[in-house]
């Protein structure tokens, strides 16, 4: 199969990468540039737990492939704290016990960080509703949505 | 300066400490088992798997496959001959003269690429000569049911395990005590039902991954998503007729269990397809879909109760029948039939029992264990029958429960004496919590409101003799790292593991460090991840270890100071004198040892200390009658109480408020142990509502998130309150014992009764669908249909 070149940044930094034409975004994340911290858990849009920013917007990278990622500008969760200071989203998952096996604690991160991106003080229907296509088997799901309401305070007073 | 009084819990003991692994799983960089990197040299494997429930294996062809380029191995069962299996060896590692599920491993292919070793498996050829099948457990077990297992006689198994010779019966477990036969004249009330439980799976976010290498020497590393390192190691090298110590099993993080990574499913594949690729790496990674067909289910039950009351609502007799779904290979399941026959009653002093508890064959999937191991299946109709006598006699459902809950002193169904339980204060609680007296008005005209309890109990179900050990070893800056063979899977035992360290020590707790991955050529014994028993066992040999650690050390300083022993502590990382109040950091002479005076030689010497544990006490149970002194180690018993709302237009049931009060024993890390009972409570409402792994003739017809739904973050209930119950554990570490299974147990039931208490409807068995429930309540007449 014959191999693209594609150009992207990739949590800030400029990548180029050669993929074939029917390799996932989460393939050449994970099996080509080894983040693996953006998780498979069903390479079928079905779960999020491989859930990216792309371009700003959460994806399930299963469901994209990488060659038309060409020119985007992606975030996966290493690129969620800066200068290894956490992001708020990090900091309050962990304060309000939102962490089990881990498993799917990058897509729910990246979910969440979007949500806050577009909507810096949602409800608790909208929390729910933003992460609702990130399966979590461990937590039962109410400390996950404290701790986005929580990241959002946080967020409101860090601006303040 | 004060002595400080040994019996006190020392910090970081009961406190909500930060979970240990918390800043590695929210940047990505725990790592995982499909995270490893094994480079340019890793195969990639398939499975080929039979289509049907029930066959003879013909012939094999796979030599199309192996010339097809990129392909390194095609692997069969031939020259695979050993048995796995927990407690009965009844499977092959590839099936070799037939297959008994859909899904039943016939080959393996290991190959350059993932989608060449998917191609190869078009290419194998496999013959197969399609026999009956077995699907109902109940039709199972009787005489005309084709028989799936006709060596089970010569198959091996534990000794408290017991097959019936050419029957699909691979256990019974029998308890006969007192006389039901006539109790039931003197019951004031009696009710009979029948529940059918369906299969429903783990489904844990990370799938089964495996990665397997051998070495020119033999040596077998299996790197894994385990929750049981050293039962692989054993299991694997008693089906290879090799030693344990030629096999290394290495655990990193774990992204869900469950149970369905305890023991061995898929393991022994990615073992046997690396054995003819030797020095190349092997992965075998399950599909989702795959993993729905192929992994360890929760096994169906078919369950029978019949139970009765005097007036005043004491429970005189039960009568219970069990009818395990066990799948295709029952070598982990007839633990689970075991567990439900010692725990049979559930959480009540009944006089007069009978319970049979059967593990069936079946050409269903494979059952494995699960979170609860049997108990959420075995209370789900139970403790709607306990409900069903309490409005038969017009009493209170939470107070029928309080006069027949075991208490302390009980003897319970098994002959055992029950230790102290703190059963009745979890119920009064959860009532109190929940305000079960007050009747709270429905949201609107077509709805109603109403609110269930449920019980439970569950003992850690086990070999008698399941052991833990651990070693603490100081670092040259005073920090201890731990060393232990149990796994992370989510629940918090490396953060708990490390406050008993850190407590017993008498170091900070951000001196502890916990040695990982597990690796049982390093790690210390532990038998598995799996039980809710690694707070309380694990956690006890990690106690005897740091104590032993301690010990060593004082003696150092002891001799070095020309002082007493029993004068000296550590305190906050120093030792201290309380007779002199002279005071030295850990730092460097855990390592160095201390200096004699003018340095006229030296004392001491690094530090490691070690400990374990192993339950000595359980005995034998009577094959007949279940009796005897002591069948488990203990129980942890709790109780949930939720409100629900039911539409009458549409049957959705919402939660308004679940309550879960479970007594621990002592909580070592409070935020930890409300997380398993949360948790637990949202995976019991998802299984309350949702899920049933759906099986036509044999074949999973919904092996998807999209067909199989589990609880969602719109699901969760707003309002969900976790009590913390403490009745000290006689052997437990601080008193503490188990609570990962239990806050599943009772939700089902609680949900069940809470729906009844609504509308007068019962529902019996999960799930309960808003199709299934307003087709009950139109059944009652409550609605007319559309
Ligand atoms: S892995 Fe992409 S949605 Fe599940
Ligand atoms: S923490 Fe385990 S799946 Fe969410």
């Amino acid at each position: 199969m014959s191999l693209h070149r594609i150009n992207l940044k990739i949590n800030g930094v400029a990548e180029q990468v050669d993929v074939a034409s029917n390799t996932t975004l989460l393939q050449m994340l994970r099996d080509r540039l080894a983040l693996t911290g953006t998780k498979n858990g069903c390479a079928a849009g079905e779960c999020g737990a491989c859930t990216v920013m792309l371009n700003g917007e959460p994806i399930n990278s299963c469901m994209i492939l990488a060659v038309e990622c060409e020119g985007a500008d992606l975030v996966t969760i290493e690129g969620l704290a800066k200068d290894g200071q956490l992001d708020v989203v990090q900091q309050a998952i962990i304060d309000q016990g939102g962490v089990q096996c881990g498993f799917c604690t990058p897509g729910i991160l990246i979910s969440a960080r979007a949500l806050l991106n577009r909507n810096p003080d949602p409800t608790d229907y909208e929390i729910r509703d933003a992460l609702v296509g990130n399966l979590c088997r461990c937590t039962g799901y109410v400390p996950i949505i404290a701790a986005v309401k929580q990241a959002a305070q946080m967020q409101k007073q860090a601006a303040q | 300066m004060e002595k400080s009084d040994s019996q006190k819990i020392p910090q970081p003991v009961g406190e909500n400490v930060q979970r240990i692994d918390a800043l590695e799983k929210v940047t990505g960089s725990a790592v995982f088992g499909d995270d490893i990197q094994f480079g340019p040299g890793l195969l990639h494997a398939r499975i080929k798997r039979s289509p049907h429930p029930h066959a003879l294996i013909k012939k094999i062809d796979g030599s199309k496959a192996l010339a097809l380029p990129g392909v390194k191995a095609v692997v069969t069962g031939e020259g695979f001959d050993g048995y796995l299996g927990l407690y009965l060896q009844d499977r092959h590692i590839f099936a070799t003269d037939r297959v008994r599920y859909v899904g039943d491993p016939v080959a393996g292919v290991a190959a350059t690429t993932e989608e060449i070793a998917e191609k190869a498996l078009d290419l194998i050829d496999v013959e197969y000569e399609v026999l009956p099948a077995v699907f109902d457990p109940e039709y199972g077990a009787t005489p005309e049911a084709p028989l799936l297992h006709p060596d089970l006689k010569n198959y091996a198994v534990a000794n408290f395990i017991f097959p019936k010779a050419d029957t699909n019966i691979s256990n019974h477990f029998r308890i006969r005590k007192g006389d039901t036969s006539s109790a039931w004249a003197q019951c004031a009330a009696v009710v009979e039902h029948k529940y059918r439980v369906p299969h429903i799976q783990h489904v844990p976010i990370e799938t089964h991954v495996a990665v397997a290498r051998v070495d020119d020497r033999g040596k077998i590393t299996l790197w894994g998503s385990s929750q049981s390192p050293f039962a692989q190691r054993n299991l694997i090298a008693k089906a290879l007729h090799i030693s344990q110590s030629d096999v290394e099993v290495i655990a990193p993080y774990v992204g869900g269990g469950f149970g369905c990574k305890a023991g061995v499913s898929m393991e022994a594949l990615a073992v046997a397809i690396a054995m003819k690729v030797r020095g190349r790496p092997v992965k075998l990674l399950l599909t989702r879909e795959e993993e729905f067909h192929t992994a360890f289910v929760r096994q169906g039950v078919v369950a029978y109760f019949k139970m009765g009351c005097d007036k005043d609502g004491k429970i005189l007799a039960m009568e219970n029948r069990y009818y395990w779904d066990g799948g295709a290979y029952t070598e982990y399941g007839v633990n689970i039939t075991r567990a439900s026959g010692y725990s049979g009653t559930g959480p009540y002093r009944v006089p007069n029992v009978s319970v049979d508890s059967f593990c069936v064959y079946t050409n269903h999937p494979v059952g494995g264990p699960m979170r609860g191991f049997g108990m959420p299946e075995m209370h789900a109709g139970l403790e709607q029958c306990v409900d069903e006598l309490a409005h038969a006699i017009k009493m209170d459902p939470a107070e029928i429960r309080l006069r027949n809950c075991v208490r302390g002193g009980d003897i319970i169904l098994t002959g055992m004496k029950m230790h102290p339980t703190g059963l009745s204060e979890c119920i009064q609680k959860a009532r109190e919590a929940i305000h079960w007296d007050e009747v709270h008005p429905a949201s609107g005209p077509n709805k109603r409101r109403g609110k269930g309890m449920a019980i439970m109990w569950k003992a850690p179900a086990m070999s008698p003799n399941a052991g833990s050990s651990a070693w603490v070893e100081m670092n040259e800056d005073g920090t201890a790292t731990v060393g232990l063979g149990g796994q992370e899977i989510g629940q918090g035992t490396f953060t708990v593991m490390a406050q008993i360290a850190a407590g017993t020590l008498g170091i900070p707790f951000e001196n502890v460090r916990i040695a990982r991955p597990v690796d049982t050529d390093y790690s210390p014994y532990e038998w598995q991840t799996v039980a809710s028993r690694l707070t309380w066992s694990m956690g006890n040999a990690v106690m005897a270890a740091a104590k032993d650690a301690k010990r060593q050390i004082l003696e150092v300083v002891a001799e070095a100071w020309k002082e007493n022993i029993d004068d000296l502590d550590i305190v906050n990382g120093n030792v201290i004198s309380y007779k002199t109040e002279e005071s030295i950091s850990l730092q460097d002479i855990t390592i160095y040892g201390m200096p004699r005076e003018n340095f006229n030689g030296w004392i001491g010497g690094p530090i490691v200390g070690r400990g374990k544990f192993m339950p000595t006490y359980v005995t034998g149970l009577d094959p007949e009658t279940g009796q005897g002194e002591r069948s488990v180690v203990h129980y942890t018993t709790g109780a949930q109480a939720v409100e629900v709302e039911v539409d009458l237009e549409t049957g959705r049931v919402e939660v308004i408020k679940a309550v879960a009060a479970f007594d621990v024993g002592k909580a070592i890390n409070p935020k930890l142990v409300k997380a398993q009972m949360e948790g637990g409570l949202v995976q019991g409402l998802s299984t309350a509502f949702f899920e049933t792994l759906r099986l036509k003739d044999g074949v999973v017809i919904n092996p998807s998130f999209v067909d199989y739904r589990i609880a969602t973050s719109s699901d969760a209930p707003a309002d969900i309150e976790s009590i913390i119950v403490e009745t000290a554990q006689d052997d437990g570490p601080f008193g503490a014992r188990g609570i990962g299974e239990h806050s599943l147990v009772p939700t089902v039931p609680a949900v069940a009764n809470a729906i009844y208490a609504a509308t007068g409807v019962r529902v019996g068995a999960p799930p309960f669908s808003a199709e299934k429930v307003f087709l009950a309540l139109m059944e009652a007449g409550l609605v007319k249909g559309v």
